[in-house]
């Protein structure tokens, strides 16, 4: 099988990146040291290749009404233009399709980013549901978009930097917020507790804009460290946290699903009829060793599973997140099966580290 | 990336050195230092644990992910490196120095099953196409 490649990367390649298949798409895991990368990113600034992502725009008179009914965090929250929502797009049985964020960019046009490797199946769902409720709206994607993050408490000035005309645009755009710079989008988001930027280009610009990044000292990182840094920050992960078999508000996301609301949205119907049994807790490893997902965790209340689990950088221990009974309480002490052995963790309240801080 | 010819090489890319006294010692070579990546930790066998050759009998652990450790040969462990419990990341820095443990073979022939320098070479080579 071919790997699919990114605008950049020949550039990964040029930099030394060790490249690993992922999901089909032949990505940087690290370019040396996975940790320096983490710490780079939590202390300075770093950039990340995450042009496997997809970017599909919603168009057309009835979007809103549709991405309401579409996806169950609630779109009528975007009230000004360039403003982002991060939700899932739910089964009628509840069961989480993907996880993304959409942008309001215009009355008639949301813009939404999903993950690689459901991009083809979001997209047939979509239309799907499109063709049956909101016939005249129309929906495409954008492969031709490279995304560029470049995260950390340098970052933006890193950005303005290396793009001339950026900062007087984005300068005070609020966190979750975006803006468009010809054919660039930015948007003051990210995917490992810091602050920074995710930046739409166009493929054909992409490989100028990481070089000039690169120039002004921007270091590449990988997407082990991404790992890494988003579950310190205490961000779900598709696939790990939650797939279509799991029930958001099980997996730490009820935040994002709006039941309260009058509001109609598919899986609403269901998970009105599932309360939770479970829910998503951070465990941190107390003895020595390191915790991986699908190891078993054995509680007072009964038994749950790690759904992500490595080592932190930033705490120096190893810490996952874990689905476990609704009973466990922070502060609990559990048991970890690994291998042949039963280690001690505790339950805490995640996230772990954010904005360069462990928070344990 | 030159491959030691003072040591012998196992399919689990372990390294292991005969030494004068008759003992062997082990460790991970650089391929698989490099496939793994940061090591964050390490368990080696218990001194005096008697091991079958491809026994699993020891773990390293990357950020990224967990590999056991096999022995090479047949033998008894006579000493664990407890270094590495506090500076796994040793074996990235220099894999080749950062031994894991030693054995005692129950016959010291069996080294010759293993492979040499340019045999792993070639089995490394073979193993990424």
């Amino acid at each position: 099988m071919t790997l699919k490649q990114t605008p950049l990367n020949a550039a990964h390649r040029a930099m030394g990146a060790k490249m690993v298949n992922f999901g089909g798409w032949d990505m940087p895991v690290n370019y040396g040291s996975q940790i320096d990368e983490h710490h780079q990113v939590r202390n300075d600034c770093g950039m990340f290749d995450v042009s496997h992502m997809r970017v599909v725009d919603v168009k057309g008179e009835s979007t809103r009404n549709f991405l309401s009914y579409l996806l169950a965090n609630n779109v009528n929250k975007l009230t000004h233009s360039g403003k982002a929502l991060y939700s899932c797009m739910l089964l009628e049985n509840g069961g989480v399709i993907d996880d993304l964020i959409v942008y309001f960019m215009q009355e008639e046009w949301f813009r939404i980013v999903v993950n690689a490797g459901t991009a083809d199946n979001d997209i047939a769902w979509m239309k799907q549901q499109a063709s049956e409720h909101a016939p005249k709206i129309s929906i495409s994607d954008h492969p031709e978009l490279a995304i560029i993050a470049v995260q950390g408490p340098n970052a933006r000035a890193k950005v303005w930097e290396a793009l001339p005309g950026s900062k007087e645009l984005t300068e005070n755009l609020a966190p979750f917020c975006a803006a468009e710079m010809g054919t660039m989008f930015i948007a003051r988001t990210g995917y490992t507790g810091e602050d920074g930027f995710e930046i739409m280009i166009p493929a054909n610009a992409a490989p100028f804009f990481w070089a000039t990044l690169a120039e002004k000292g921007v270091k590449p990182i990988g997407l082990g460290a991404r790992d890494t840094l988003r579950l310190e920050a205490g961000m779900n992960l598709y696939g790990q946290d939650m797939d279509e078999n799991t029930n958001p508000l099980e997996a730490g996301l009820a935040w994002t699903v709006d039941l309260k609301s009058e509001r109609n949205f598919i899986g609403k119907a269901a998970l009105m009829t599932k309360p939770p049994v479970n829910k998503l807790v951070g465990l941190v490893l107390q003895d020595r060793g390191v915790l991986r997902g699908h190891q078993k965790v054995h509680t007072d209340h009964g038994d749950g599973e790690i759904t992500s689990g490595s080592f932190s950088p930033t705490l120096e221990k190893s810490i996952a997140l874990a689905r476990v009974p609704k009973a466990v309480q922070v502060g609990e002490p559990v048991q970890v099966s690994i291998r042949d052995k039963m280690l001690a963790a505790i339950v805490v309240k995640y996230p772990f580290a954010r904005n360069g801080k462990s928070l344990i | 990336m030159s491959i030691p010819t003072n040591l012998k090489y196992t399919a689990s890319h372990e390294w292991v050195r005969t030494e004068t006294d008759g003992t062997v010692t082990i460790g991970i070579t650089k391929h698989a230092e490099e496939l793994l990546g940061d090591m964050v930790f390490v368990e080696s066998p218990k001194e005096g644990r008697k091991l079958k050759v491809k026994e699993e009998c020891a773990v390293v652990e990357s950020v990224k992910a967990a590999a056991d450790i096999y022995a090479p040969i047949s033998g008894v462990v006579t000493e664990s490196n407890s270094e590495l419990d506090n500076a796994p990341e040793t074996i990235n820095s220099d894999p080749y120095s950062a031994w894991m443990f030693k054995m005692k073979p129950d016959n010291l022939d069996d080294m010759d099953s293993l492979m040499d320098a340019d045999a792993y070479q070639k089995f490394v080579d073979e193993e990424a196409h």
